[in-house]
């Protein structure tokens, strides 16, 4: 381990201690905050309840539709606007503001339009992961160096060719970033959604939970939901690196 | 020198059309929204989505009105505040751990990690410790933000060439001048970018306080018009807030743009 890596893991750890030690001895009462051994306790305990399941399922369900939806819709817009510079110009002063709309104000008219139920959620976290997805193709495809470009050109290889075997590893990092930045947002859009007016999914069971003062359920469903979305950026993050070294990076 | 020859034009007419020129884009997407929502309207019916004229008349109105001032007051106060915290602190944050290499290696995924986690699932952890009302929409909009503010001015702080600092030391310079005269120039644009996204995530982060649990508020009155099934004030309230949002992100870019055009001949070695 790194001296870096050691520091950031006695400094997590000795946070982490020092919460367990505030809550056991009362400093934070557990209406506040409850102990992190009590949260991983309900975390186990919320994972073997059959309804449990069935929410994790249905927020699950649609983050995935979502984050599909906006991946593969997200690089072929991408492709496409790196191919038609026109248009590309005429949109990107729209894609350079997009992030800075609080997609949640649409919420409500989503309802409105398609009803109270899990589609306005999907289309909401679909638009808002969708941008993210097409920014970083861009910036992927337009970063492949030229020497790999015009190398295609002498191998002659055929369009498709060169897009699968050339363009595409080239631009791959930051096609990769732009995917950990989608699966967030397809998070944020369904849990928030689910917050503010849904009948089921993981978002609608926390504020439940917490109208209900239930903190011990609420902190291990957030605790589970936290570590859902961890461990599959850091599997990302590692194939990342794995890429980046196989190339002497 | 036909290298760098520019193309002639009258000296005079110039300034006008490079500011036609910069505004056609915008201009253009704004056209396109605006068929485009018509065209929706005409699709969907007025029970789904107002047309653009009225509920542009509409938001003029209850922008008019007494008692939609508190409201907007609410709001801004809350979304002001928390932009505060996020900058500074998030430029304070970053500057302690950049300036430690240990320290910022050590924070750096940690910044990573919480960035990319959907924060929306700690909003109920945030009423617990805050409370009901403008300290907890404050917390939480400036918890969106402080992050990536720290995480830009680290990296900004962290990527400052070597040979810079150097110079400073072989010219003696203070401490003071050399934070002014070296480390804040070569940091700021990359600082000013982590700021420009500070600041639309803080934004985000206070309209979803705002709609959760909140009884003031452009996000109250977007919740009671759900319940009411009052469209035209839901839009209504979308529009301002993003024609706010991107007003102010297109004035933030150009300055942005501004600042990297300043440092782009002492980037060229990064």
């Amino acid at each position: 381990m790194t001296p870096a890596a050691i520091l950031r893991t006695v400094v997590l750890a000795g946070a982490v201690g020092g919460l367990e030690l505030a809550c056991r001895t009362g400093a934070i009462p557990p209406t506040m905050v409850v102990a992190p051994s009590a949260m991983v306790a309900g975390a186990v305990e919320a994972l073997g309840d059959a309804e449990f399941w069935r929410h994790f399922g249905v927020t699950v369900e649609a983050v995935a539709i979502a984050m599909v939806v906006a991946i593969v819709g997200g690089f072929c817009t991408g492709f496409a606007l790196t191919r038609v510079p026109p248009l590309r110009r005429a949109v990107s002063p729209f894609l350079a503001s997009y992030y800075s709309i609080p997609h949640i104000a649409f919420y409500p008219l989503l309802i409105v339009i398609f009803g109270l139920g899990r589609t306005p959620l999907i289309v909401l976290a679909t638009l808002f992961a969708m941008v993210a997805m097409i920014l970083a193709t861009m910036a992927g495809l337009d970063r492949v160096p030229s020497v790999l470009a015009r190398t295609a050109r002498v191998h002659r290889l055929s369009l498709v060719e060169e897009i699968w075997r050339v363009r595409l590893p080239a631009a791959a990092p930051h096609i990769l970033s732009g995917l950990k930045l989608a699966v967030a947002y397809s998070f944020i859009g369904v849990i928030a959604g689910e917050f503010i007016m849904s009948t089921e999914g993981i978002g609608h069971e926390i504020a439940y939970a917490y109208d209900n003062f239930n903190n011990r359920r609420m902190y291990a469903l957030i605790l589970i939901v936290l570590a859902l979305v961890t461990t599959f950026n850091m599997t990302v993050f590692a194939w990342e690196r794995r890429m980046l070294k196989r190339r002497g990076l | 020198m036909s290298a760098v020859a520019e193309p002639p034009a009258p000296a005079g007419e110039r300034p006008g059309r490079a500011l036609l020129v910069a505004l056609r884009g915008p201009a253009l997407v704004t056209v396109a929204i605006l068929v485009l929502w018509q065209l929706a309207h005409e699709l969907a019916g007025d029970v789904a989505i107002t047309a653009p004229a009225p509920t542009l008349a509409h938001l003029v109105e209850m922008v008019g009105q007494a008692r939609f001032l508190p409201h907007l007051a609410e709001t801004a106060m809350a979304f002001g505040q928390a932009l505060l915290i996020a900058w500074m602190g998030g430029v304070l944050i970053g500057l302690g751990l950049g300036g430690s290499r240990l320290a910022g290696e050590a924070a750096e995924p940690v910044l990573v990690t919480l960035y990319s986690i959907p924060k929306v699932t700690l909003y109920p952890v945030i009423l617990l410790l805050f409370g009901l009302g403008m300290q907890a929409k404050v917390a939480f909009g400036a918890f969106h933000g402080i992050i990536p503010v720290a995480l830009f001015t680290l990296n900004a702080v962290r990527n400052i060439p070597a040979v810079q600092i150097r110079t400073a030391r072989a010219l003696r310079l203070s401490p003071a001048q050399r934070a002014r005269h070296v480390l804040l120039p070569a940091a700021l644009p990359e600082v000013f970018a982590g700021l420009r996204l500070g600041f639309s995530l803080t934004l985000l982060g206070s309209m979803l306080g705002e709609l959760f649990a909140s009884q003031r508020g452009l996000g109250f009155l977007l919740m009671k018009a759900i319940d009411l099934h009052d469209v035209e004030t839901i839009l209504a309230v979308a529009v301002l807030i993003s024609v706010f949002a991107v007003a102010a992100n297109m004035g933030l870019l150009a300055i942005d743009r501004r600042l990297r055009r300043g440092a782009a001949p002492a980037g060229t070695g990064a």
